[in-house]
C-alpha cells in the first residue's frame, strides 16, 4: 500500500513542481511584475529591519531628537515633523502598520470571498441564491463610506481597520471564486470524484479549492494594494489607532499642523509617495500573476 | 471588479419558456424584478443605517450640550426630545415611519432638520461629483480607446502606466499635494488657487460668484479627475480590445473605410456599451472619493457634513446621510440596468 501512494505522492509533486516552473517562467517575463515584485521585496525588508536602526526614543513625542518643523539637513534627510521627529524614521516605521494592515484585511477580506464564493458555487440553489443577493449587496454599497462608518462606530485600533476593511471588500472575491467554483465543478473528474463517493466537503476542499487558488493569490495582492490605500485614507480621517504610526496618521498630523497650508512639502511628500509606491507595487504583481494564471489576458497587455 | 451582471433579481430566464413568450409580459418581469430588488436593497440599507450608528460610542445628548451650562432635567427633556428615552425597538420603528415619509428628523448638533441641512448641501456635490465624473468619464473614454487601438505602443505604454500610478495615488494625499504646489504660496509657484471652501467671503453678483465658484473647483475637481479617470482608461482599454478581433471591423475594413472610421462608427460604439454601464457600478467609489476630497478642501457639500456627523455623533444626520449615499448608489444601479437593454439589443434576446 505505502509503495505505490509514495509513488503517487511524488508524480504530484513532480507535476506541481514543473507547473511551479512554468508559472515562474511566465512571470519572469514580465517586467512591470518583477519591479513590482523588488519593490515589495525591498519594503517588507526595511519594514522588519526598522527597529534595528531606529531606536524607540526617536519615535516618542515627548523626548524626539530634533526642533519642530526643521527643513532638510544632513542630520533629518526628510526634515522633523510637528513633534521634532525625523519625517525619514517615521515613514520607515509606518511601513510597518501599513503593510501589516494591508496584508492582514486582505487576507480577512480574501478568506470571506473564499468561502462565500466556493460555497456559493458548490450548492446552488436557495443557499447560492441568498449568498449571491448578500453580495451583490454589499458590491452596490460605498465601500469607503461602509469602511469609514464602521471604523467610526468601533474603538479605534489597528484590529478595528482591519476589519472595517476585510468586511467591505470581500464581495468582488466571492464572485470570482464563485465563477471560477462552476467552470471547476463542470469538469468530469468532480463527477468522478463523487461517483467514487467524495462528499461535499472533500470536493470542496481537495478538487474545488486548490483549482480556484490561483484566481485568490491574483485577486489578493490586489487587494492588498487596496487595503494599504484605505488604511492611509482610514488614518487621514483620524479613524486609525491613536498611537500607532502610520503613513495615513502622519499626513493628518501634517495636516493637523498646518504645514499644508505653510507649504511644508517635506512633512507630505514622503508619506504619500510611500503609500503610492507600495500600493503601485502590489497592483503591478497581481496584474502579473494574472496574466499568468489566465494567459487570455497575457496576450491582450 | 465589478461585473454587469451584479444587481440582478434571479433574471428572468427567456430560455426556459417553450416557444416566444409576449414581449410586454417579458419587459414588465424583467422592470418587475429589477424594481423588487432596489427595493430590498434600499429597505436593507435603512436598517442597517439605523443599528449600525447606534454602535457609535458616546452620548449625543452630551455632546450636545458640550460646554453649556445644563441640569440633569434638561438632559432629560433634550432626551424626550429626540426620543432617546424610548427602547431601542420602539426608536426603530419610529425612525422606518418617518424614513417612509423621507422625514428625516431633527439634527443634534445644528438643531435643524436634516433634510433642510442636506437640501443645502447637496448643490456643492453634485457639482463637485458630476463635474468630476464627466470630465474623468469624457478623458478615460478617449485616452483608453486610443490606447487600445495603438495597443503597445509608446503613447499606449505611458497612457496606461500613468494611470495606474494615479489610480495608487491616495486621492487626499493628491488633494494635499496639490495645495502645497498651487495654493498655498509658499512654494516656487505663488498660490494660485484658493485652499479652501466654495466662494470667497464678500463676493457679489452672479458673474462674479460663478467665476469665484469656478476658480475653487479648479483643485478638487482636478483631484478627482486624476484619481477616478484612471479606471474608465483601463476599462475603455480593454472593451476597445475585446472588439478589436471581431469579424465586422475587418468587413467594416475591407469595405475601405478609413482607419479613423472603423474606429468611430464601428469600435467605439460598442465597445462603450460595458463601459457606460460600468461607469454607472462604479459611482460607489467616486462618493468614498468626494467624502475625503470636500474634508481636504472643505468644500461644503454632504461628504464634509457626513464627516463632521460622525465625530458628534449626530445620529440622524450621519443614519440619513448613509442611506443617501447607498441610496443614491442603488438608483444609479437600477437606471444602469434599465437602460442597458436599450442601448445594447444583444441583451434583450
Amino acid at each position: 500500500m505505502t509503495a505505490p501512494a509514495a509513488s503517487r505522492r511524488a508524480v504530484v509533486r513532480a507535476r506541481r513542481r514543473a507547473a511551479l516552473r512554468k508559472y515562474t517562467r511566465s512571470y519572469a517575463e514580465n517586467r512591470a511584475g518583477l519591479f513590482g515584485l523588488a519593490a515589495l521585496a525591498l519594503a517588507v525588508l526595511v519594514a522588519l529591519a526598522a527597529p534595528l536602526f531606529i531606536p524607540a526614543e526617536a519615535l516618542s513625542v515627548t523626548g524626539a531628537p530634533g526642533e519642530r518643523f526643521e527643513p532638510p539637513d544632513a542630520e533629518f534627510p526628510l526634515g522633523t515633523d510637528t513633534y521634532g521627529r525625523s519625517v525619514l524614521d517615521l515613514v520607515v516605521w509606518g511601513a510597518r502598520i501599513s503593510l501589516t494592515v494591508g496584508f492582514l484585511a486582505a487576507a480577512v477580506s480574501v478568506a470571506l470571498g473564499t468561502v462565500i464564493g466556493v460555497i456559493a458555487g458548490h450548492f446552488g440553489g436557495l443557499a447560492s441564491n441568498v449568498l449571491m443577493r448578500i453580495t451583490d449587496w454589499f458590491l452596490v454599497l460605498p465601500t469607503l463610506v461602509m469602511a469609514i462608518a464602521l471604523a467610526a462606530v468601533m474603538e479605534r485600533s489597528t484590529l478595528t481597520i482591519i476589519i472595517a476593511i476585510g468586511v467591505t471588500s470581500w464581495p468582488s472575491t466571492a464572485r470570482i471564486v464563485r465563477a471560477q467554483t462552476l467552470s471547476v465543478e463542470a469538469r468530469p473528474y468532480i463527477e468522478r470524484a463523487r461517483a467514487l463517493g467524495g462528499g461535499h466537503l472533500h470536493v470542496m476542499l481537495r478538487h474545488v479549492l486548490p483549482n480556484v487558488m490561483p484566481v485568490v493569490i491574483a485577486q489578493t495582492t490586489l487587494l492588498v494594494a487596496e487595503a494599504i490605500v484605505m488604511e492611509s485614507t482610514l488614518s487621514f480621517l483620524g479613524l486609525g489607532s491613536p498611537g500607532a504610526i502610520s503613513w495615513g496618521g502622519i499626513l493628518q498630523d501634517a495636516r493637523n499642523s498646518g504645514a499644508i497650508s505653510s507649504g511644508m512639502w517635506w512633512y507630505m511628500v514622503p508619506p504619500g509617495l510611500a503609500i503610492a509606491l507600495v500600493a503601485l507595487s502590489f497592483t503591478l504583481c497581481g496584474r502579473a500573476l494574472e496574466g499568468v494564471f489566465n494567459p487570455r489576458l497575457r496576450e491582450r497587455r | 471588479m465589478t461585473d454587469t451582471q451584479t444587481s440582478g433579481a434571479a433574471p428572468p430566464a427567456p430560455d426556459a419558456a417553450p416557444g416566444p413568450r409576449p414581449r410586454a409580459g417579458r419587459v414588465l418581469r424583467y422592470l418587475g424584478g429589477r424594481l423588487l430588488t432596489a427595493a430590498v436593497s434600499l429597505a436593507a440599507v435603512m436598517v442597517t443605517s439605523f443599528f449600525l450608528f447606534r454602535i457609535l460610542p458616546g452620548d449625543p445628548v452630551a455632546a450636545m450640550t458640550e460646554g453649556r451650562e445644563v441640569s440633569v432635567e434638561q438632559m432629560e427633556a433634550l432626551r424626550r426630545e429626540f426620543g432617546l428615552d424610548q427602547p431601542l425597538w420602539q426608536q426603530f420603528l419610529d425612525y422606518c415611519a418617518r424614513m417612509l415619509r423621507f422625514d428625516l428628523g431633527v439634527s443634534y448638533e445644528f438643531h435643524r432638520p436634516v433634510a433642510e441641512l442636506v437640501a443645502e448641501r447637496i448643490g456643492p456635490t453634485v457639482l463637485l461629483a458630476g463635474t468630476g465624473t464627466l470630465i474623468a468619464a469624457a478623458l478615460g473614454l478617449v485616452l483608453g480607446t486610443r490606447a487600445a487601438w495603438r495597443r503597445g505602443s509608446a503613447g499606449d505604454r505611458i497612457s496606461s502606466s500613468v494611470a495606474l500610478l494615479l489610480w495608487s495615488v491616495p486621492s487626499f494625499w493628491l488633494g494635499l499635494l496639490l495645495i502645497v504646489l498651487l495654493a498655498s504660496g509658499t512654494g516656487w509657484l505663488p498660490g494660485l488657487f484658493p485652499t479652501g471652501g466654495m466662494v470667497s467671503p464678500g463676493t457679489t453678483g452672479a458673474l462674479d460668484t460663478a467665476v469665484d465658484v469656478a476658480h475653487h473647483m479648479v483643485l478638487p475637481v482636478a483631484t478627482m479627475v486624476a484619481v477616478v479617470y484612471a479606471q474608465y482608461l483601463m476599462i475603455m482599454r480593454s472593451s476597445v480590445l475585446d472588439e478589436m478581433g471581431a469579424d465586422y471591423l475587418t468587413t467594416a475594413r475591407a469595405k475601405g473605410l478609413r482607419d479613423d472610421l472603423v474606429l468611430r462608427r464601428h469600435a467605439v460604439p460598442n465597445a462603450l456599451l460595458p463601459t457606460v454601464t460600468l461607469i454607472f457600478l462604479n459611482l460607489g467609489r467616486v462618493f468614498g472619493g468626494v467624502i475625503l476630497i470636500e474634508t481636504v478642501f472643505a468644500w461644503p457639500g454632504l461628504g464634509s457634513l457626513f464627516y463632521s456627523g460622525l465625530k458628534v455623533p449626530d445620529l440622524p444626520l450621519v443614519q440619513a446621510l448613509f442611506v443617501i449615499f447607498a441610496g443614491a448608489v442603488i438608483i444609479m444601479n437600477l437606471l444602469a440596468d434599465l437602460v442597458y437593454p436599450l442601448l445594447d439589443p444583444r441583451v434583450r434576446t
